[in-house]
Parts: C-alpha cells; structure tokens; sequence
C-alpha cells in the first residue's frame, strides 16, 4: 500500500545521492576555508529526511537541527541558494546571515534550522497549532537527534500537541551521540520512542532503511493530515563522521566508526535497486555524474555570488 | 470617557483585537475558564471558545517557542506569562527564537507576537514572584519593551502591541491591576516608542518607569511644597525609547532623575544616563541621579525597604538640585 513506484524509487535515490554529495563537497570547501564558523554534516543519515518529505508538499512545514543540511535538500530547498547561503552570501536564503545553522525558506515551509538543541520543536508544535486553527489541512514534521528528548522543550511539546491533537510527525534522528556523549550516558531507555507512551500518541522505532521509514513516515503523515493528532519516529540512524566538521572523534572507538559507516543506508537502496532492476550500474553512473554537475554549478554560484555589503547590516531589524 | 481598572482594560484591549482580527489568539497557563491568574481574560473563553483561548500546560519554553512558530505561520498570539519572574524559563524562546527570527533569516519572516507578564512587587509575593526584569529583553535587539501605568496607556499600547508586526514584551505592573483611571468609551491606540509627558515641569526631568510613574506624580507634589516644580515623563517604551521628547525635556530643565522599580545596577537608568551623557551633556547643569531598588532579591518581610518610592524620588531631585556643577 505504501510502496514506491518505480519513478519515485528513482527520484528517493537522486534525492539520497545529493545529500551524500552535498555534504561531501561542504566538508571539501569548508576544509579549505571557504565557508566560515562550523557546519554539521548528516551523512549516514541521508535516508531518513528523503523518506519522511517524500510525503509532503511545499505547503506542509518543516523544522530541522543545526544538522540540517539533509532535510533542507529533502524539502526542496534550492541548490543554488542554499549553497550561496552556506557560503554566506548575499544571494543565499537569508541574506548571508544565517549559514549553515539557521537556514529557513518559507516557500518550501522549513521554519529554520535551529543552533538551539530543541529550540525547533515548540516552533514545529506552533505551527501545528497554527494549521489546525486555519484547518488548512497542512502537516509539520519535526525533525530533532535524540540529544534533544533530553530537553525539556521536547517533553512540553509533545505533551501539548497530544493533548490538541496538532497535525504533526516527530522523528527522532537517533545516531546514538549527543555530541560527543553516547546515549547510554544521557538516558536510561534504549528506544526514544518508548517516551510517546507518556503522551498517549504512538511511538516507533524503524531502522536506518528507506523504504522502512518510507512506510512509516507515510503512516504518520497520513494520521497527521486526518486530524489524528501526533506521532513520534525513532530512526535508528548511524553518524559516520565527527559532530561538526574537524572534529576528530577522539571520544570513539575506532571499530565504533568503522561499524557505523558499514551501515551505508544509500549503498544498500543501491543493491536494491540493481537487484530488482530498477536501476542499472549505467544509470547509476549518470546519476552521479549528474548530482556532480549540479553542486559543482551551485559552489560556483556560491562562488561568484557577492558578499552581504556593510551597509546592511541594520537593515531589517523591525518591519 | 469611563472608568476602568487597569486589568480590565487590558482585559478590553485582548477583546476587542480579537473580536477585529480573527488571527489574534491567547495563550497561557489558567487563561480558558478561569479567566487567567488576575482576571485579565476573564469572559474570553465564553466570547472566543478554545482554539483562540490556548489554555495551556505549565510550559513557558514551550509555549513561547509555539508562539514563535504560530506567528511564522501566519497567526498573531498573545501570550500571558504569568509572572515576570517566569520569563526566565522562556529565555530561548524569546531571545534566540523569537528575537532573531526575522533578521536571521533574512527578513523572510514576520514575528507578530505579543508577550504579557505582570512584573514588579507590592503583593509581599517574594523573590521570585515580583522581579521587574525589563533590562534584560530591553537588551536584546528585535524586541519591543513596553511598560504602561495608567489604564488610558495600558489598554491603548496593548491595542498597538497586538497590531505591530514585531515582537514586544509587555510588561504590566501587578501592584496596578486595580487601579482606576479614565479612558475614551470609543476605540483609540497609544502609540509604540512615544513617552508622555504626565505633568509639565521646569526644574528637574523625572523619567519614570511603570508604578514610578505614580510615585514621581507624589513626589511632584512633595517638592511644590518647596517651590520645585519637577517634569514627570512616563517612558512608556523601554525599547526602542523616546530620545527626542527626553533629550527635550532636559535640554529645558538641565536636570535628570530616572526612576525604576528594577534594581539601579545596570538597569533602563543606566542606559538612559548614559545615552544623555554622551549626546547632550552640555545641556546638563548637575549630574543625573538615579533611583532604583537595591542590589538584593526582594524579600518578602521587607518588601516595603526594598521598594523605591516618591520620597526617594524626592531626594534625589534635591540632591541634582543642590550639586549644581
């Protein structure tokens, strides 16, 4: 019932493959100083924002983490603009001010990626509460890492959108690092999504698989939209690299990594999809070739795009 | 003209936005049913039911936070926090999220939020019940402070607070809930940014904040028994504050008091004090003086020492009297 046709199956993959590349090419300029400040890489997670804003439009919104880059890119957030924003540009998103950690687009509904760990999801909740007043039938997924359910934000959020039945999906990227702390530091419970039992709404936890999540995200966005009120996801997702980029992860074991990153979630859609035929190693290759071309054009778009002048920097403070 | 209680003119103000604006809703904890924590939605809940009157959870960070998100998309919330003192749980709310939102994101957005919250003692309610912590968000840039005193100025800046497009803290004054005072029976606004002028004087400038307001009126009073005649200026904005009818008002006494409940250190007299001292010392005839609270929690027996009041208004216009440069 949940199943992707051939022509979305494709269009995931494409969708998979940019993160990946994006944020491959990110940690590249960033390392050469291209890009100032910090940025946060999601690779190894790219399966969970594809599946989930595959059931959304442009007009359902969306609130990400400083490790947003993924579910902006899902939320189809233009290439061109966000790069230029990451490059702090005058043509990106926010005029250059925000970078990499708060980049928002109302056009495509994403509310702000947030610096603030759990600031995004009484956003999230806010505008759940705003669409359920204007019954204008729009869903908000809520994306956060498991770090956050550690805040108090998470718990009075989720409290409140069961008690208003607000049309909204809460996934929990669980990567197993609040930073640079392993879960088993920070929480007594194995499962995240064992703390929607304590809001009354249904809690899962799905593995870092496309189509699993695919399915699942489906379902909540489905009970979201019929006014069933909230569902919180767990994916168990994997973090291949540090919790910003240069940092070394000296706070885990090597083999750790090395398991991490043998949980490819893109390389086994990838055997899939050989397997079944829906791609051939061809079109792979082209895929590549293509997703290559697109964020070479948009680095240089970044590239040549202006810095913000001076002279803008009181501007728009108060409408 | 008629006359009203302070709550119930903001009561008025919250009644009347929604009945013109269907966007505009109440959120906070006890403001459904039990008409909020000192009445000011009493009958709310009964008028506009409860998708607009929000009674929510105890959660100020999130509910703030909501807030934020709600007026991103679309709606214009007014939310009651019950006391100042709890502002401090909402912190993130409204300084990262709420504060920064439009500018961060490249003006891309609108935050039309409106947060109220009681302030200031007088109700022996304690240290953590009657702080009045306006320094701190008049601090932050992309916020509006606002703290009126008399009915006429809380109903008709609430009015404006709800119609602007930016987000402002509303910091009412407990200890006035039950005053009275007279207002148009017909519909009218207070505008944002403007201090008032409450009594005209020549002698000294008294810039007053919220209840000293009244005090500084007493004061006034006091000091014609001397033959001085004091001008009262009600700041009403905190931020952005109104240079241009104080630097006038002290470029025709020559002398500044600035009156707050808040505590001296680091507080709205400082920073009025200071902007004074760096644009129009000239104008100056004897230094500024402040009156403020000490630098103490408040306590609950001795509430009254702690509170500043008109006598030591009175003071401190006679001591920027005597120490004429």
């Amino acid at each position: 019932m949940r199943k992707p046709g051939k022509k979305k199956l494709i269009q995931i993959y494409k969708k998979m493959v940019t993160i990946r590349k994006v944020e491959e090419k990110l940690m590249e300029v960033f390392s050469t100083g291209e890009i100032p400040g910090f940025i946060h890489v999601c690779i190894g997670q790219e399966a969970t924002p594809v599946a989930v804003c595959s059931w959304l439009k442009d007009s359902d919104y969306m609130s990400t983490t400083h490790r947003g880059h993924g579910h902006a890119l899902a939320k189809g957030i233009d290439l061109n603009l966000f790069m230029a924003e990451l490059f702090g540009k005058s043509a990106g998103y926010c005029r250059g001010r925000s970078g990499s950690m708060h980049i928002a687009d109302p056009k495509t509904g994403i509310l702000g990626a947030n610096g603030i760990v759990g600031g995004g999801i009484p956003i999230a909740t806010g505008a759940a509460f705003a669409s359920q007043y204007k019954k204008s039938g729009q869903v908000t997924v809520c994306f956060f890492g498991e770090g956050a359910t550690n805040e108090g934000t998470f718990h009075e959020s989720l409290n409140i959108a069961s008690i208003r039945k607000l049309p909204i999906v809460y996934v929990c990227e669980n990567n197993g690092w609040a930073e640079f702390t392993p879960q088993k530091t920070h929480m007594p419970i194995k499962k995240v999504a064992d703390r929607a039992r304590a809001y009354d709404m249904p809690g899962a936890v799905v593995p870092n698989d496309i189509l699993k999540i695919y399915e699942k995200a489906g379902e909540a966005v489905e009970r979201a939209r019929k006014g069933q009120g909230p569902t919180l996801l767990e994916i168990k997702s994997t973090r291949w690299h540090g919790h910003f980029v240069g940092d070394a992860q000296k706070y885990r074991l090597e083999k750790e990594v090395a398991a991490a990153k043998k949980k490819d979630c893109i390389a086994d859609f990838e055997k899939k999809l050989l397997k079944d035929k829906t791609l051939r190693k061809a079109e792979i290759k082209k895929i590549a070739d293509m997703v290559n071309q697109r964020i070479e054009g948009a680095v240089d778009f970044a590239r040549k795009s202006p810095l913000p002048d001076q002279s803008e920097l009181m501007d728009d403070l108060y409408v | 003209m008629k006359e009203i209680r302070y709550i119930w003119a903001i009561n008025e103000a919250i009644k009347e936005e929604m009945e013109r604006d269907d966007k505009v809703v109440l959120i906070g904890e006890d403001v459904g049913t039990p008409g909020g924590s000192f009445g000011a939605s009493r009958g709310l809940y009964d008028l506009f039911g409860p998708e607009r009157i929000f009674d929510t959870p105890i959660s100020e960070a999130a509910i703030t936070g909501l807030a934020a998100g709600a007026a991103a998309c679309g709606l214009r919330p007014i939310v009651e926090i019950m006391f100042m003192d709890f502002m401090t749980i909402c912190m993130d709310g409204i300084v990262n999220q709420i504060a920064k939102m439009r500018y961060m994101f490249g003006s891309q957005f609108k935050v039309p939020v409106v947060i109220r919250t009681p302030s200031g003692g007088g109700l022996n309610a304690g240290p953590q019940h009657s702080q009045s912590l306006e320094a701190w968000f008049a601090h932050v840039p992309g916020l509006k402070v606002v703290m009126p005193a008399t009915p006429y100025d809380v109903k008709g800046l609430l009015k404006s607070a709800i119609r602007d497009d930016n987000p402002i803290v509303f910091i009412e004054h407990k200890a006035l809930h039950a005053l009275k005072g007279s207002i148009p029976e017909k519909e009218y606004r207070v505008p944002i940014g403007k201090a008032d002028i409450k009594k005209e004087g020549t002698d000294v400038t008294v810039v007053a904040v919220s209840k000293m307001v009244h005090e500084s009126l007493k004061a006034s009073e006091i000091l014609a028994q001397d033959g001085i005649n004091i001008e009262v200026i009600d700041l009403l904005t905190i931020s952005p504050w109104d240079r241009e009818t104080i630097f006038g008002s002290v470029a025709k006494t020559h002398r500044l008091v600035i009156a707050h409940e808040a505590v001296k250190n680091f507080g709205v007299g400082a920073e009025i004090s200071a902007a004074v001292s760096e644009e129009i010392l000239d104008e100056l005839d004897a230094p500024i003086m402040r009156v403020g609270a000490p630098f103490v929690p408040i306590p609950f027996s001795l509430e009254k020492a702690y509170l500043p009041n008109a006598d030591q208004i009175v003071a401190a216009v006679k001591k920027t009297m005597e120490r004429t440069f």
